[in-house]
């Protein structure tokens, strides 16, 4: 089905099931109940699940496939940011050309970059990549004022021409919707304790991030994709037999960045408003942080990645050494103290710390990120019982 | 004619402190191979060192006046930094006025071990991973290390004054018969990032251990082979790449109070230095370091901006992007060293 082999599909019905059930499964805990604050079925947080896992996923092509590691592409975000909120100023709040218009700019961005970065491989393309996010960052923040407004950041006003809504004098500022579906509206379902809240918002991403999550597994699934794949691990001997790589870095390159802008364009959607902080490269730095975290190259990873960052940073920092204190409540008036004390400097102001901390374990010991860990798990299993001698060697 | 001289000068304070970063960034990665994106938590910890070695000599016992008052009517509490009830006021003050000079010394030792300690306790297991995995593996622990350092100092800037006697300005347009008012203090960064700089080509050529290291540099396996243990020369050359970093950044933190994310900000500006002196040549970091704080400060001159809009913001990026498009190994970069 869908063009893919039934393992595939089998594999993307259940992603399918997972996005769509997403708001129910993070909300594990009852409203009432203690552990409530682990709950992340909030439609805001998941939005972010979906769009950043959507970038990671672009992102995954370029860094997984190829190897070529880019330190640039919070600038495609931003840039899909920046034509969303123009779509939504100049044209109209529906988001379907907000999102398009997001993703060919940040197609062409990531075409002219592209062409110029990927003459170079290794860590001169990174600095690259680097130089012109901070280029695109500094213009934004500069020169570009008259565009992107600067330090306050592009927003919407009440006498935006907004064309194809036809203009009518309006009172309050206007939400995104899709053909008059508002994406902030949710409905909340109460069942026994439990709150569950559906967001158009958050289906509209994952709806987004379903395709583009098709849209990878074909990639990765198809000579194209085998092709990066040889690039990143030979490119010389793949120059050898005549083949001329390029063309497929860049267009690689190209598909990460509209995703990026994608994602952009996803956030303005939800938001619309687009500052160029966004573009700063150590928001680039994030999602290379995500797709290492979940596991590079694989298809599962990234998402798995950019959910667990974003649900530890949204959750982590709500913790405080109340809360510690409540749960260490059990341990003698001196420990209690000490284990808060140090779990304190991992949770709330203190989560980037442990962000770092695990970033670095993850490098060091488990180069394949979470998907690695959970198959290593896995084979433990499978093996268990078995003799050594019927053991694969490792690779 | 004014502007431009200025400017000049401007040019010199910013490229000395991106020469200094970039040498020491440039000295990892000539000696270990290693692209080292925690070098900017380096910088920021030399600032820092100024900070804590200020903050420690300020602290001070209270004692009660009671010929004076205070606009209560109580008696008069008075702060007495140990160091003057120890070394007297004149030698106590000076030490307390001269914080940030002082910290030199303290910052010397601090970043030798800080250098040793991450050398040997992180970055010794990736030298045979590929360089996407050091530069991943080192940005997580620039994000530990600067996460460290907000904890203890917050993440406001923090003022740190230089001495009272290099405050003000001092006209430097005077051999020129002109005027032109510059800060002391500035200029006093450039002589001694000068020294800096000067001293570590001096110790590299002109010690056996630095030719030694040199050697390494050249051909690693030759050195190895000769029966010298180069891994201990470069494991301390790590230390001094990194005491050179903590160096600029302790003499910096009059001009920019240190604040926990400077090293960020200046590790994008100290890599596309590296790049365009060439990666691993010293002297090319000094003059790319330079050239560049020149480039940039001559752009942000109004004529120039008038001309080019936001030029000043983009220049630097703008000349790495051409130098590593037509000349990868960069201004004096080795042939054959990372040109792919």
């Amino acid at each position: 089905m869908f063009g893919l082999n039934p393992k595939d599909t089998r594999f993307l019905l259940i992603v399918i099931a997972l996005t769509l059930l997403t708001p129910i499964l993070l909300n594990p805990f009852p409203t009432e109940s203690g552990l409530a604050q682990f709950n992340a079925g909030y439609p805001a947080l998941m939005q972010r699940f979906a769009i950043y896992g959507l970038m990671a996923i672009g992102f995954n092509i370029l860094f997984g496939l190829t190897g070529y590691l880019s330190f640039g592409h919070a600038a495609f975000l931003g840039v899909g940011s920046y034509a969303a909120v123009w779509m939504f100023k100049l044209l109209s709040m529906n988001v379907i050309p907000a999102i398009i218009a997001s993703t060919l700019v940040a197609g062409v961005f990531a075409l002219a970059i592209g062409y110029v970065s990927l003459r170079r491989s290794g860590i001169y393309f990174s600095i690259l990549t680097l130089a012109f996010a901070e280029m695109c960052y500094r213009m934004a923040y500069s020169v570009l004022t008259p565009i992107t407004n600067g330090e306050t950041g592009l927003q919407l006003t009440l006498n935006d021409p907004r064309i194809l809504d036809g203009g009518e004098a309006i009172t309050s500022l206007p939400v995104p919707g899709l053909f008059g579906l508002q994406m902030t509206s949710y409905s909340t379902l109460n069942i026994a304790g439990w709150s569950f809240t559906f967001s158009v918002g958050y289906y509209f991403c994952a709806v987004v991030a379903i395709l583009g999550f098709y849209l990878s597994l074909r990639i990765f699934r198809s000579p194209f994709g085998m092709t990066l794949r040889a690039i990143k691990s030979n490119q010389q001997r793949l120059n050898y037999t005549g083949m001329n790589s390029r063309p497929y870095t860049l267009a690689a390159f190209v598909i990460s960045g509209m995703y990026a802008g994608l994602a952009g364009g996803l956030l303005a959607a939800m938001d619309p408003l687009a500052g160029a902080e966004r573009m700063q490269w150590t928001a680039s730095g994030e999602v290379v942080l995500m797709t290492i975290v979940g596991g590079v190259g694989t298809l599962m990873g990234p998402v798995l990645g950019a959910g667990f960052i974003k649900y530890c940073e949204n959750i982590f920092s709500k913790i405080n050494e109340g809360v510690l204190h409540g749960w260490f409540g059990f341990l003698p008036d001196g420990l209690e103290d000490l284990v808060v004390w140090i779990f304190a400097r991992f949770v709330g102001e203190g989560w980037h710390l442990t962000l770092g901390v695990m970033f670095m374990l993850i490098v060091t010991f488990l180069p394949g990120g979470l998907v690695e860990g959970g198959r290593r798990i896995a084979a433990r299993y499978r093996n268990r019982g078995k003799s050594d001698a019927a053991k694969q060697p490792a690779e | 004619m004014d502007a431009i001289i200025l400017q000049f000068f401007n040019g010199l304070e910013k490229g000395s402190a991106y020469a200094l970063i970039a040498l020491g960034l440039t000295l990892i990665f000539g000696t270990l191979g290693v692209v080292n994106f925690a070098h900017g938590a380096l910088f920021m910890i030399g600032a820092f060192c100024a900070v804590t070695l200020s903050r420690v000599f300020s602290i001070s016992y209270v004692t009660e006046d009671p010929t004076q008052t205070d606009f209560l009517g109580k008696p008069l509490q008075v702060q007495t930094p140990y160091l003057e009830s120890w070394f007297g006021p004149d030698v106590g003050g000076w030490m307390l006025d001269y914080s940030v000079p002082l910290a030199i010394l303290l910052t010397i030792p601090v970043m030798l071990f800080v250098g040793w300690a991450m050398e040997r306790g992180l970055i010794k297991h990736f030298y045979k991973r590929p360089h996407a995995d050091q530069i991943l593996v080192t940005f997580g622990l620039a994000i530990v290390l600067q996460e460290v350092v907000k904890y203890f100092f917050g993440a406001n800037p923090i003022q740190t004054p230089a001495p009272s006697e290099y405050l003000g300005t001092v006209n430097i347009g005077a051999i020129f018969g002109m005027e032109i008012f510059y800060p002391v203090w500035r200029m006093v960064y450039f002589l001694f990032s000068a020294v800096v700089i000067g001293a570590v080509f001096a110790f590299l050529q002109f010690t056996t251990f630095g030719m030694v290291v040199r050697a390494g540099m050249a051909d690693r396996e030759t050195v190895g082979l000769l029966g010298i243990d180069i891994d201990k020369r470069f494991t301390l050359m790590f230390g001094i790449a990194a005491s050179v970093a903590g160096l600029a950044g302790v003499m910096y933190a009059p001009i920019l109070s240190p604040n926990y994310h400077m090293g960020m900000d200046f590790l994008v500006l100290s890599f596309v230095v590296v790049v365009v002196g060439g990666m691993g040549s010293l002297p090319g970091a000094v003059l790319a370091g330079f050239l560049l704080g020149l480039l940039q400060s001559i752009a942000s001159m109004n004529e120039i901006k008038a001309i080019i809009p936001g030029i000043d913001q983009i220049i630097i990026y703008l000349v790495a992007i051409v130098i590593l498009l037509t000349r990868p190994r960069g201004l004096m970069g080795r042939r054959g060293v990372m040109e792919d």
